[in-house]
């Protein structure tokens, strides 16, 4: 059997009464997350909405306070987040192909890389402590441009920092996967729990694929 | 479908690779272009992210509508808040 094939399965997994065939059921878990990642993008476009409004209004200050940022540990944090991008669709395919050990392997190596780009992530909200670039009273910029980065640096923790919400969530939906997968639960005719947490898990790199340039990367040069 | 192994290697070279030009053409000043390259960059990462890792290119077309109508959404929630915001003054 090639490994693009599925064995009938109509028999072995459960299939709830509202659903017609195993299929349908499977497709209703993938539409069901991608509808709520529609939604994410709804939560997540607001902020990049506001974001994209301030910077046109501000753009030298945005510049300016931008480059307080750390633009290679930003692009240290997005190779982490591809390359967990990467295990996470490996261990899909695991998942898919009933390999319970490769499964288990990719979904901690994701769960490490999730983590690594948290720890790399507090390192640099304390490194804008020490540098007065937290928002508030303490608040240290150039007074000609001082409103207007304090309005940069607002958007950069929360964003940022919704998105390491999402980071958090994210690592213990897979942390859950971990123990089920290593109970046997996911097998050739049954992975649709660790394909979803794929989607979610993706989802989330993407926002920050987006994040990494407009937030670091404002001019240069 | 099972997407092989090697297609998700294939796509993660490119995506990096497109991280690295992001980050070179980011030490290049071409002035007002510099932010539509980046976001440019940041589209056909997020593109094939959505194709590949998210299976939406082997998914079916009802799959395909959901994903496109979020991002589609996207464009219309900028271009109203912008026409609204660059035509004021």
């Amino acid at each position: 059997m090639s490994s693009a094939e599925k064995p009938d399965i109509a028999e072995r997994v459960p299939l709830a009464h509202h659903f017609d065939d195993i299929h349908q059921q499977h497709e209703a878990a993938n539409l069901g997350m991608w509808v709520f990642l529609v939604t994410e993008i709804l939560f997540f476009g607001g902020l990049f909405v506001a974001y994209i409004v301030y910077r046109s209004a501000y753009s030298e200050a945005f510049a300016l306070a931008s480059r307080h940022l750390d633009v290679t540990m930003g692009a240290i944090n997005t190779t982490v987040l591809l390359t967990s991008s990467l295990t996470m669709a490996l261990s899909v395919h695991a998942a898919q192909e009933g390999e319970k050990r490769a499964t288990v392997l990719f979904l901690f190596i994701t769960l490490l890389l999730g983590a690594a780009f948290l720890g790399i992530k507090s390192f640099e909200y304390y490194h804008k402590f020490e540098e007065h670039l937290i928002p508030g009273a303490s608040f240290r910029f150039d007074a000609a441009y001082i409103r207007p980065a304090q309005i940069f640096f607002i958007l950069y923790f929360v964003m940022t920092g919704v998105h390491a919400f999402h980071m958090v969530i994210g690592i213990g939906i897979i942390a859950v996967l971990i123990r089920r997968a290593s109970r046997g639960h996911f097998t050739r005719s049954y992975s649709t729990p660790v394909e979803v947490s794929g989607l979610y898990w993706h989802f989330v790199d993407i926002v920050w694929i987006f994040l990494y340039p407009f937030l670091y990367l404002i001019d240069l040069s | 479908m099972i997407v092989p192994k090697k297609t998700y290697y294939s796509v993660f070279i490119i995506l990096m690779a497109l991280l690295g030009l992001t980050v070179a053409v980011a030490l290049v000043d071409l002035g007002p272009l510099n932010p539509y390259i980046a976001l440019s960059i940041a589209l056909i990462k997020a593109t094939l992210v959505v194709l590949y890792f998210m299976h939406v290119k082997y998914s079916t077309r009802l799959t395909w509508i959901v994903a496109s109508a979020g991002f589609i959404w996207m464009i219309i929630f900028i271009a109203l808040t912008l026409a609204d915001y660059f035509s004021r003054n």
